[in-house]
């Protein structure tokens, strides 16, 4: 059983299908990474998973159990987590009260004031944003901004975290130091899937790798796979 | 190490001497009717209901940032409850009847809309004010024959002491309510409301809650209120003008900070009752003015301008975030 | 029988061609500028007053006052929002608080207008008698100035439906509508754009309260009546969209006709159920995007 898989997932907008009839899988403890053009489909089949969008046919299963049709706050709790494109931080409050809140409601356990604040501070320090603590969220530049939505999607305990570009906009050390994070959170036993675009961060991080274009599902296989594909070479060059 | 529990909350100093002054100013303020000056109590009431219908909006539309123009059909209809039940039961039952009546129609009206976005929400609660204005004269007209009904008569110290009880209650859960995690989920909600419900927050549960919370008290003070009256119509039950001010109250005394809401209640209560009789549109004047200009120039009100002043005054050492 | 239908059905187009030209100016406001302007009604107001008042003490025909009056709508409407809403523009940090903040500062001026009103004119209905003679219409009667009314908003109407198609301003209006800021990019001026499309908006009320204070008796508290109603419109006809809200104040006009024709006082509590089904069922009207 994978942890996460979907059948057949589809997406229409308007008359467009934005994600057709896309059959995905994740293995428990993997890093799987979605690339593609721009307006291939990835975000929206992110949307689809956790539950910002409803598919117009297919289903999606989180650990054997059929999510479609549920609300995200619910499949968050279930366990899986995501990040999202445009930095969707809680800008006005500070950055450790972003992180208090996915501890508090994230899970289904009740969790006094005191200790979800000592749960926030260890995952901020686990992110690398220690000493910022007390700063509004509005404050920070964007690679802390989008470590803020990682340590925020951590504090809800997910099985599964699905990370939407998180290296976009980021220089190249920031890249390398957005990678050893991806890595250190699969060595605490989190599945990944992510979105990205820098592709020597993807090929270098990943276990498998799915390619989208206009909504289908392309190519899926190994980093190496992917890379000498013609056809993936093709759609990107082709765009 | 952040300190964020109640428990230190209560430690720490600073809410000590506010705490201090605010039981004593309340002592003060029960014992009013024994030995203060009868037009006070009067006066008192009418702040206390703005206080009560301000604090209540802003207990919704502050965090979730939808400008809710319900309030006056919460108030309404704690003023109907009170015509209609206040003769047959004890006071203490029909306030507490009014309040809930309120709370279940907030239920069901933000079930049915809290998806609609922005000004949609807001127009829609101006409609339905407006909808159940007309509709209950409408039904008066034509099948009771009279418009409006009388109100069972209660002495000013009770309503007084009621208003007086309900105020505290309201501002009390506003203060509770933000000070726990629930208010920090709403500010959330309010700032990003996707990110809130993607990590754990049941979004529509939450401001359907609060929602119905408000209404509460603000049916609560409808229903009390009614009594001093004592003869109300839809007209006068379901004003807009119960809809407005509040907004206009929260806006200049600064939607972020309760003591900003109140202050800004208190001050607008304040000059209505003076400038109402002999001034009346005047006063309403200087309300327009300040709405725009609160809005323009103010995005914080008055406590946002206090704020300033005491971040460059004491160069920002005292400055709470 | 058939008597009665037309007489219902006139009626209902005389009410839906005023109720369309409030609309209009709304829906000009808030489809291009983004602006919910809940004082509507209070131009409209001061549109009717200032008609009543050029009438009686100048004598000047109301129909005429117009050429007056709509371009003082104008300016007043261009000025307010080079100030006021455009400052708002630049103050909101989103799309959305620019909606919810000049909604709320709109409230502000409806409430500065509506009481200077008041101190001006005083609390008194005022009403004056132009063209109230009746016109035979398919065997019913009706007063010759709701005839013109019915006239004068299909004329700016149908006018008003040619400068946006055909003239190059009516293109650059329907270009912000549609994004502002890509307009913007295309050259036009966005700023002269907006205020322009407020000031119309402000200059057709001020026509439609010209033609109400032909019908009607007219007071300081008389807009927000109005103000709801061309919500109303806007929401049936389709936020956004001009045409939709000619057609939405026609189609409601004749509803209302129908309603009251039944039971006068049931007309108002049916124009807000359609309102709130509206909103819940479909929020973007007959035409909307």
């Amino acid at each position: 059983m994978f942890v996460l898989e979907g059948q057949g997932v589809t997406k229409y907008f308007g008359g467009l299908a934005a994600v057709s009839d896309v059959d995905f899988h994740v293995d428990q403890g993997e890093i799987v990474g979605l690339i593609g053009p721009n307006g291939a489909g990835k975000t929206t089949l992110f949307g689809l998973i956790s539950a910002a969008l409803v598919p117009n046919s297919g289903t999606i299963r989180f650990k054997g159990e059929n999510i479609t049709g549920l609300r995200p706050h619910q499949i968050c709790k279930k366990g899986l987590a995501r990040t999202f494109q445009s930095v969707k931080v809680f800008s006005d409050m500070p950055v450790i009260n972003n992180v208090v809140l996915g501890v508090h409601f994230g899970t289904s356990e009740r969790v006094k004031a005191a200790q979800a604040a000592n749960e926030a501070d260890r995952l901020l320090e686990f992110v690398g944003l220690s000493g910022r603590a007390m700063v509004p969220a509005k404050d920070l530049t964007l690679v802390n901004q989008k470590l803020l939505e990682v340590a925020r999607a951590l504090a809800t305990k997910p099985e599964v975290l699905l990370l939407d570009e998180i290296m976009a906009g980021l220089n190249s050390t920031e890249i390398t130091q957005a990678m050893e994070l991806v890595s250190k959170i699969r060595a605490q036993g989190i599945t990944i899937f992510m979105i990205e675009h820098v592709m020597k961060a993807i090929m270098s991080v990943c276990d498998r790798i799915m390619v989208l274009d206009h909504g289908k599902k392309i190519a899926e296989g190994t980093p190496q796979e992917i890379a000498t594909s013609k056809m993936v070479v093709e759609v990107y060059l082709g765009e | 190490m952040i300190q964020l529990s109640w428990a230190s909350i209560r430690a720490s100093k600073s809410y000590l001497i506010p705490g201090i002054i605010l039981l004593v100013g309340l002592i003060v303020l029960a014992g009013l009717p024994s030995f203060g000056p009868k037009y006070s109590v009067i006066f008192l009431s009418t702040i206390f209901m703005y206080i009560v219908l301000t604090t209540g909006w802003v207990m919704f539309s502050g965090p979730t940032r939808q400008i809710s123009l319900a309030t006056a059909v919460f108030f309404g209809i704690g003023i109907y409850i009170a015509a209609i039940l206040g003769k047959h039961m004890p006071l203490l039952v029909m306030v507490l009847i009014g309040g809930l009546a309120s709370s279940v129609m907030a239920l069901l009206v933000g079930s049915l809309t809290l998806r609609l976005k922005g000004v949609y929400f807001t127009i829609f609660t101006f409609g339905l004010l407006e909808l159940i204005k007309n509709a209950i004269n409408w039904y008066e007209v034509t099948f009771t024959g009279t418009r409006g009904r009388f109100v069972v008569v209660v002495d000013n110290n009770t309503i007084y002491l009621y208003m007086l009880a309900i105020t505290v209650l309201t501002v009390l859960t506003a203060f509770l309510i933000r000070r726990s995690k629930y208010g920090l989920a709403l500010q959330s909600i309010g700032e990003q409301e996707e990110a809130a419900a993607h990590i754990g927050i049941n979004v529509t549960l939450m401001k359907v809650s609060i929602f119905a919370i408000s209404a509460f008290f603000m049916g609560a003070a409808g229903a009390v209120m009614a009594t001093r009256w004592t003869y109300i119509d839809p007209f006068m039950a379901f004003n807009m003008n119960y809809s407005f001010t509040p907004v206009l109250m929260a806006i200049f005394g600064g939607v972020g900070q309760l003591g900003g809401v109140v202050s800004g209640a208190i001050i607008f209560a304040y000059l209505e009752q003076i400038l109402i009789t002999k001034y009346p549109f005047y006063y309403m004047l200087v309300f327009g003015i300040v709405m725009v200009v609160s809005v323009l120039f103010l995005p914080n009100g008055l406590a946002g301008v206090v704020k300033n002043w005491r971040a460059r005054t004491t160069g920002g050492r005292y400055v709470r975030t | 029988m058939f008597v009665t239908i037309l007489d219902v059905g006139i009626a209902g187009l005389l009410m839906g061609g005023l109720y369309a030209l409030i609309a209009m100016g709304l829906s000009l406001q808030y489809g291009v500028a983004r602006v919910l302007n809940i004082g509507h009604g209070e131009f409209i107001m001061l549109g009717a007053l200032a008609t009543w008042s050029l009438h009686t003490v100048l004598g000047i025909n109301p129909l005429l006052s117009l050429v007056i009056c709509a371009p003082a709508g104008f300016v007043l409407g261009y000025i307010l929002h080079r100030t006021m809403y455009k400052r708002l523009m630049v103050t909101s940090a989103s799309p959305g608080i620019f909606e919810g903040n000049s909604m709320l500062a709109s409230f502000g001026l409806l409430f500065i207008i509506q009481n200077l009103a008041y101190l001006i004119w005083g609390t008194r209905y005022k009403a004056y008698s132009y063209l109230a003679v009746p016109v035979n219409l398919g065997g019913a009667l009706f007063p010759a100035n709701s005839l013109v009314t019915l006239g004068f908003s299909l004329l700016i109407g149908i006018v008003f439906y040619i400068f946006l198609v055909r003239t190059r301003m009516g293109k650059a209006i329907r270009a912000a509508a549609q994004d502002a800021s890509t307009a913007g990019l295309m050259g036009v001026n966005i700023n002269v754009v907006l205020a322009l499309c407020f000031g119309l908006g402000v200059a057709m009320a001020a026509c439609a309260g010209m033609l109400i204070s032909m019908n009607y008796s007219v007071f300081p508290s008389m807009g927000m009546e109005y103000t709801v109603i061309a919500i109303i419109v806007v929401v049936l006809g389709g936020l956004g969209s001009i045409p939709g809200s000619f057609i939405g104040g026609i189609l409601l006009g004749v509803l209302g006709s129908i309603v009251t024709y039944f039971d006068a006082g049931l007309a108002l509590v049916a124009y807000y159920v359609i309102f709130i089904l509206l909103l819940l069922l479909k929020p973007t009207g007959l035409m909307g995007k």
